[in-house]
């Protein structure tokens, strides 16, 4: 595939591009798991939330 | 079911729990092959390969403005009905709408220095683009700053409906005013001005984009519900402790 004399102009933009996704995936990713950590901790810890409760 | 009972957070939550993989693997394979077109699309007959830029940039300005578009809606469900999934829906959109207006702004940069031989000029398109990445900023800035989280969304909601007044700015941009930025060639009357070789692929990477969007706004909604209900166990714990 020839990309004519701008190529470094297409190369920056799709790198751009895959940057900005993966950044934005890999923090909704880590922010998952974090928040699942925290409330592993929080229950295992008999922290509830009042819709939990049976009393 | 009905679609209210997607309303409740718990019921919500297994839903997403179940249609994002498939919809996570519906955008891997939607982008495999938007991507394969894209790539053997033929070069447009003035702007040469620089072409292969709008099938980024296209999409991702269609996206930032549908997020803000999302975004009015779920702030009219905050404010008029003060549903707590509005309010996610809001909140989760915001960061990934201002991911793709933010491709949008530096894939268009980078596509306009080889076809105008500029990467920015303060024109109507151009700067009101400026101004929705700005706007999302603002609320991201709203939401993520505020002490009291429900007077943070409330005021994050006002934004964004104030912002909506934007978008038909956006789009009519280029025909209110001289713009150094092309007029509308797919969306317009008397249909697309773009070569179906080109047309193509540019509509199945919108259709990838629009999948990327909604896998990652549910996955985004996921993750607030989560964080609030680890707020209200916060919350729960400190008054125990306290009484």
């Amino acid at each position: 595939m020839n990309l004519g004399p701008h190529a470094d102009f297409i190369v920056a933009a799709y790198a751009v591009t895959v940057f900005a996704v993966a950044a934005l995936v890999a923090w909704i990713i880590l922010d998952h798991a974090a928040q699942r950590r925290i409330l592993g901790d929080l229950e295992e810890r008999g922290v509830t939330r009042r819709s939990q409760r049976k009393d | 079911m009905a679609v209210i009972d997607l309303a409740n957070p718990t019921r919500f939550l297994r839903i997403v729990d179940r249609v994002l993989p498939w919809l996570a693997a519906a955008t891997v394979l939607a982008f495999a092959f938007g991507l394969a077109r894209a790539m053997h699309a033929p070069d447009d007959y003035q702007q040469g390969a620089t072409v292969k830029i709008m099938f980024l940039h296209v999409p991702a300005a269609w996206l930032g403005m549908m997020g803000w578009g999302l975004m009015s809606l779920a702030a009219l469900g905050t404010l008029v009905w003060r549903h707590p999934l509005a309010d996610v829906a809001g909140k989760a959109a915001a960061p990934i709408g201002a991911a793709f207006t933010f491709i949008c702004l530096v894939t268009g940069s980078l596509w306009g220095r080889p076809t105008w031989g500029t990467y920015w000029v303060w024109d109507a398109r151009l700067t009101s683009v400026l101004v929705l990445f700005l706007l999302y900023l603002g609320v991201l800035a709203l939401y993520w700053t505020a002490e009291d989280p429900g007077r943070g969304s409330r005021a994050a909601a006002i934004l964004t409906l104030v912002g909506a007044v934007n978008i038909p700015i956006i789009k009519f941009s280029v025909d209110w005013w001289n713009t150094l930025h092309q007029p509308a060639s797919i969306l317009r009357m008397g249909g697309s001005a773009i070569d179906p070789a080109i047309l193509w692929p540019l509509l199945i990477m919108a259709g990838a984009f629009t999948l990327l969007f909604f896998t990652l706004h549910l996955a985004a909604m996921r993750n607030e519900i989560l964080r609030r209900r680890v707020r209200a166990m916060r919350l729960m714990q400190a008054q125990e402790l306290g009484a």
